[in-house]
């Protein structure tokens, strides 16, 4: 068994490259039974968009996700972890974010993977933008309230 | 001493600006104290803060709630709901 698992945290304008990503985690290790990754790319909203422009908090972001990805490691036990996300004008069918999680059986992987995306929706740093494939001004993407409740769910019960 | 504020997405837009470093006054000592002080500065101000109660505050880059006490902020920032992911 390995030290304490180490989460990769790296916000950046470029893309990523998936198979590079979970080779970097499991790449020479014999006890990761399960790879669970999750890509979030921009859509096009039927024609609408001609882009997404992600701002987001310097500094903060990379906090924040840091504290997400720990209190991960605290919950599942996860052999690695790795966050990815991007900033800066995304074009539809582009990478947005990449969350990917190793353990010794899939169930750990997914249900971390999945409470990742949850927080990080809900409380990172970020904000979208829309452009419209028309060039009439676009707008603030809005923030789901089924977002805030798929975080919501992660709760832990009240002691 | 003075106190650096960070705004975010439409908040940043509708303020004009990216940060500034102001001087509080005595008596602001919490987030919705200072979103109310803010407000009141202007037309630019009045229009980011309107409702007060969907902007989220995060004091030295870590989120926190209106209620929340102020003394020893390095940096404030104030923004939308979050929309990343």
């Amino acid at each position: 068994m390995s030290g304490a698992v180490v989460p990769v945290v790296r916000i950046q304008r470029e893309d990523f490259d998936v198979a590079a990503e979970i080779a970097r985690l499991s790449e020479g290790r014999a006890d990761i039974g399960a790879v669970v990754t999750f890509s979030g790319l921009c859509r096009d909203e039927q024609g609408r968009l001609s882009a997404l422009e992600l701002e987001h908090y310097p500094g903060m972001a990379e906090a924040e996700i840091a504290r997400i990805a720990s209190e991960a490691i605290e919950r599942w036990p996860l052999h690695g972890l790795t966050v990815i996300h991007r900033h800066g004008k995304v074009r539809p069918g582009g990478n947005i974010v990449l969350v990917v999680t190793a353990s010794a059986h899939r169930q750990a992987a997914f249900e971390a993977a999945n409470f990742l995306m949850d927080y990080l929706k809900s409380r990172a740093p970020f904000w979208k933008k829309e452009h419209h494939a028309d060039g009439s001004a676009g707008g603030w993407v809005d923030a789901k309230e089924i977002d805030d409740k798929a975080a919501g769910r992660w709760k832990a019960p009240s002691k | 001493m003075a106190t650096k504020l960070i705004y975010f997405a439409w908040v940043r837009e509708r303020i004009g600006k990216p940060e500034e470093d102001v001087e509080l006054p005595a008596g602001i000592e919490t987030v919705a104290d200072l979103l109310r002080w803010l407000k009141s500065r202007g037309e630019e101000y009045e229009h980011a803060l309107q409702y007060p109660d969907v902007i989220r505050v995060a004091i030295n880059q870590e989120h926190v709630e209106h209620r929340e006490k102020i003394a020893g902020a390095r940096e404030i920032a104030l923004f939308p709901p979050m929309t990343g992911g």
